[in-house]
């Protein structure tokens, strides 16, 4: 199958433009960039993590929406209670396919859905008297070792206060009681919740416990979500080489374990957007240093071991990580050359999430196939352009409301694991601590980068380009396979995974390749693909749109 | 005797802009658009897409902090100038959220206002409905979204002597036979809201921004002069419905009937229909009962006295009671997360009267209330939707897939529940799951059953 010629990608910039009001046009000019990097490979700013247009068809979500189902959500042995009318709860039930294993105790509520089930006579004078009953409720029910309150939107008006609700229910049933004050109104997106859950994961969870687990090598992951058991993958791996991981955050976690994360000696941040703060607020507190690691990809995973390897600086650990690449490696690499060859120069497009975006162009790389466009849907600017851009980053009223925590060295527990001078050795020969270069760093040049890609935008691309496969979500995947694109979903996998570490990369590159290479695509034809379908340039010029 | 609860654990309800924007998403041409804050319109579609596998734009006003204080208005004004601008919808169905709600919003008034300074910009039809879910669910939301579009683009237009029909919320798949139904008796039909197309489409040769099909807003500027209209529910009153609108404000006459689920209930539908076209029931309509009653035969001691539980929407469960009853099974349990008991209960032995004493019935619960009841009934099997596949695995007895949602299965658009076609469907996958049961958990390993 030959793909029609590229169009020019300032053209297809200014055609995603044109459509919009001039005020919007010029809004989203900001987002929408083309990744063109200095001499000194620093690339272009982009404008993110501002507010979505009213009326842009987004696909991102709410406050509220990152608050419980992203990081708290996936921890089993909490019982997480929507303080809201009916819906946000619903929607947030069961929907992410994080992967748990209940464990010896058996205890998982990730199955059930809490809500006060608000009621007109709530609205109008207050629920703070039915959440302190739900939560009592939902204690009788399973004596859970903690329960966690959200609020929704309505909460935030009707002045609830969450907090000291929890306050007095941690007195009575003596058990960890808190509350969130997630609104989904508040920041852009998911964001901001994911902002306020480690905020309060810090404040009410981390540090409980000081007993550390067993173990030479003792790390946490972050930013680890065990979608489709990619954490399953990933403590395999670290257990092979003898790495203890003393919590994930979260996938396949407990509130036990997040209890005592400070008593490991490094953290690796796997999706930098979601938990970046617990990360930087343990180093500031416990004086445990971060690193950036990515487990999606072979090479990348490898990197990660070895780096992780390095910070520990014993040989033998080296030596047992070299061990284990090369024996994945062995059984990855031959299926990795067989997939390359069907799948070289296939066009991919990624528009998803805070990290996915970011990490899945390694997989697509190490089968040949080109990222072309991507970006985020609840992204800041250092996920895009790295960390370097921090200080200039300006604090715009939507973020100026997410408490930002001050933290500092407790005068007891802060025990810094490496000296200044060891860090910055560490950081001089390339060890990422408190570092990520960002996704368009990576990207290559000429290619475009969009921030909160409209469902507008999205399908003007597929049909401009007809990439060879789309990620997205579930939200889009139907309008890209009703247009003849393959899509792939990289929130929930489409029911498959997992995709992390050695074993997973074997499974995405398969299901890409099966998926580009459907037999289903030969019933259909995309409009492109038909003779008298305009030449793409000309269409651009004239029309500026295919409407129909 | 079972705890009452003041919270709700697994909810087996959705929430009501869910409903409306089904109901909208039946018009031509349409975008929905829920006014709040965006999480909930990006959930609600999302759950929709997910159920139905197909694309779903729904906008949002996108309320911010400050939105969430000093009202909403300029956010709802801009985000129809920019759905506008991108989509050119023919109307935009806006419904308002537990935010907008909560705040006081007046949603009418900022339209009015819109319109009138809208200037030069050709604005769509637009169309509001006030949905609170802290007030009511996904039923209900429908129904007021159905009763809006009554409201706000119903007309007297002359030129048609038609049925309106008001289905309610059902499958993409029950929609297109009740027209196909309707219109043998060539009777004209129009269908409110008719989302059968948009909602389970071919693939696209040609690129669409808003998918095909929906009831276009010529029909409803003629909805005014119908000879009859047929609604199907028998929960809600005419006070809240569209049907009920169309009565009082252009004197249609107005017929509620249950959904028609089974032979009785779709026999009383199809006699409706027989007097107000003046034909009889056209033959491949006619065969298909014959084979529904020669099926119930074939099967009835595979069913009878079998013992289900049944959840799903009011008018839904209802419809469904009474077709088990027919064929001589026992829902022992009838549930529904939205309403009440009562209004419930009257609605079922009202459907079926030789149920009474042989059910329990329980309205307004959620998954663990049922979960407690259904373990006492001792249920051969579960029907209802994808979110009963826990008390599935729990009971260990098979999960019959209807309403909505359904996420864990291909073809939630295509489950069909209504007329003697539907009906016979719903009775194979229950017949064929009550056997698959009992085969796979009989040692011996009988395949002649
Ligand atoms: S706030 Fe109301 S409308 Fe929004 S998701 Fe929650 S229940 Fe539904
Ligand atoms: S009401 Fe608020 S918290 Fe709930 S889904 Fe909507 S935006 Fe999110």
């Amino acid at each position: 199958m030959s793909s029609p010629k590229k169009p020019d990608i300032e053209t297809v910039r200014e055609d995603l433009l044109r459509k919009y009001p001039t005020k919007v046009a010029r809004k989203r000019a900001g987002q929408i960039v083309i990744n063109r990097k200095t001499e000194e490979g620093v690339p272009p700013e982009i404008k993110a993590n501002i507010r979505t247009v009213p009326g842009i068809i987004t696909q991102r979500g709410c406050c509220y929406a990152g608050c419980k189902g992203v990081v708290l959500g996936p921890t089993r042995d909490i019982v997480n209670i929507t303080h809201g009318p009916i819906g946000c709860g619903f929607y947030s039930w069961l929907t992410r396919r994080n992967q748990t294993d209940p464990g010896p105790d058996g205890e998982n509520f990730m199955t059930y859905c809490f809500s006060t089930d608000m009621q007109d006579e709530q609205i109008i004078f207050g629920g703070e008297k039915k959440l302190a009953a739900a939560i009592q409720e939902a204690y009788d029910l399973f004596h859970p070792k903690a329960i966690a309150v959200f609020s929704t939107c309505p909460v935030g008006l009707i002045g609830d206060d969450v907090h000291q609700v929890c306050k007095s229910m941690q007195e009575k049933l003596n058990i960890n009681c808190f509350g969130f004050s997630c609104e989904g109104y508040k920041g852009v997106s998911q964001s901001a919740g994911h902002h306020i859950a480690n905020n309060q994961l810090f404040k009410h969870v981390i540090g409980r416990n000081d007993t550390p687990p067993e173990g030479k090598y003792k790390i946490t992951l972050m930013g680890e979500y065990n979608i489709g058991g990619d954490a399953f993958v990933i403590e395999e791996l670290l257990d092979k080489c003898g790495i203890t991981l003393v919590s994930t955050f979260s996938g396949n976690s407990t509130i036990s374990a997040f209890e005592r994360a400070h008593t490991a000696d490094l953290n690796c941040v796997m999706c930098h957007r979601s938990i970046n703060y617990v990360a930087d607020m343990i180093e500031k507190k416990y004086g445990v240093p971060w690193i950036k690691v990515n487990f999606i990809g072979t090479e990348s995973t490898a990197k990660s071991l070895r780096k992780i390897a390095e910070y520990f600086g014993d040989p033998k650990l080296s030596e047992q990580v070299e061990t284990v690449i090369a024996e994945e490696i062995e059984a990855t690499e031959p299926i990795r050359q067989e997939i390359h060859e069907r799948c070289q120069d296939k066009l991919a497009m990624l528009f998803v999430g805070g990290s996915r975006a970011h990490h899945y162009q390694d997989l697509f790389a190490e089968i040949g196939m080109k990222t072309l466009a991507a970006g985020y849907e609840f992204a800041h600017r250092d996920d895009y352009e790295g960390r370097r851009v921090l200080p200039s980053i300006t604090i715009d009223a939507d973020s100026r409301n997410i408490e930002e925590l001050a933290v500092e060295a407790d005068p007891d527990k802060y025990s810094p694991r490496k000296s200044e001078q060891e860090l910055a050795d560490l950081i001089q020969n390339g060890m990422p601590v408190k570092g990520y270069e960002g996704m368009m760093s990576q990207m290559e040049e000429e290619t475009l980068v969009i921030d909160d890609i409209s469902h507008w935008e999205s399908e003007r691309l597929i049909e401009l380009y007809k990439p060879a496969v789309f990620c997205a979500g579930i939200k889009e995947k139907y309008a890209i396979q009703k247009m003849c694109v393959p899509s792939k979903q990289l929130h929930s996998y489409d029911y498959g995974g997992p995709y992390a570490g050695f074993a997973g990369a074997v499974n995405f590159w398969r299901d890409i390749d099966r998926m580009v290479g459907a037999r289903v695509w030969t019933y259909i034809q995309a409009p492109w693909q038909k003779q008298d379908y305009p030449a793409l340039e000309a269409e651009l010029v004239h029309t500026g749109s295919s409407e129909c | 005797m079972t705890p009452s609860y003041v919270s709700t654990r697994n909810p087996c309800k959705l929430c009501a802009p869910f409903g409306a924007t089904l109901a909208f998403l039946g018009l031509e041409g349409c975008i929905p658009l829920l006014h709040g804050s965006q999480g909930c319109s990006t959930y609600i579609r999302r759950y929709m897409i997910g159920h139905f596998r197909e694309p779903v734009d729904v906008a949002s006003s996108n309320f911010h902090e400050q939105a969430a204080i000093f009202g909403g208005k300029s956010n709802l004004a801009e985000a129809i100038f920019n759905v506008v601008k991108q989509y050119q919808p023919r109307v935009i169905g806006i419904a308002t959220t537990c935010l907008a709600e909560t705040i006081g919003d007046d949603v009418g008034m900022i339209l009015r206002e819109l319109s009138s300074k809208a200037g030069n910009v050709d604005l769509p039809a637009l169309v509001h409905a006030s949905t609170p879910s802290y007030h009511g669910c996904d039923a209900e939301g429908y129904h007021a979204a159905i009763r809006a579009m009554v409201d706000q683009l119903a007309g007297n237009q002359p030129g048609a002597d038609h049925l309106a029909l008001f289905p309610g919320m059902l499958s993409s798949e029950d929609l297109r036979y009740l027209r196909d139904l309707v219109e043998d008796f060539e009777l004209p039909v129009i269908m409110l809201s008719d989302y059968a197309d948009r909602l389970d489409g071919p693939t696209w040769d040609t690129f669409h921004r808003i998918p095909k099909g929906g009831t276009p807003l010529e029909q409803l500027y003629r909805l005014g002069g119908a000879r009859t209209c047929l609604e199907l529910t028998s929960i809600y009153e005419p006070a809240r419905t569209g049907g009920g609108l169309l009565a009082d404000r252009f004197g249609v006459r107005h017929v509620r009937l249950p959904m028609p689920i089974g032979v009785k209930l779709t026999d009383r539908f199809t006699r409706e229909l027989e007097a107000i076209s003046g034909r009889s029931l056209p033959y491949r309509h006619a065969a298909e009962r014959g084979r529904l009653i020669d099926s119930y035969v074939d099967a009835h001691k595979y069913v009878f006295d079998k013992r289900a539980v049944l959840f799903g929407h009011e008018d839904l469960v209802v419809s469904l009671s009474a077709f088990l009853a027919e064929v001589g099974m026992i829902p022992a349990l009838i549930a529904s997360g939205g309403g009440n008991a009562g209004r419930l209960r009257r609605a079922v032995l009202s459907a079926a009267p030789e149920l009474e004493g042989h059910t329990r019935i329980l309205g307004g619960v959620d998954f663990a209330e049922i979960e407690e009841a259904a373990v006492q009934v001792q249920a051969d099997l579960l029907i209802g939707s994808s979110n009963g596949y826990r008390l599935s695995r729990q009971l260990g007895v098979p999960l019959v897939r209807v309403g909505l949602p359904i996420h864990d299965r291909l073809g939630a658009a295509r489950v069909m529940h209504v007329g003697y076609r539907g009906t016979q469907q719903l009775f194979d996958r229950i017949v064929n799951a009550l056997l698959e049961a009992r085969q796979d958990g009989d040692p011996t390993g009988y395949t002649h059953m």
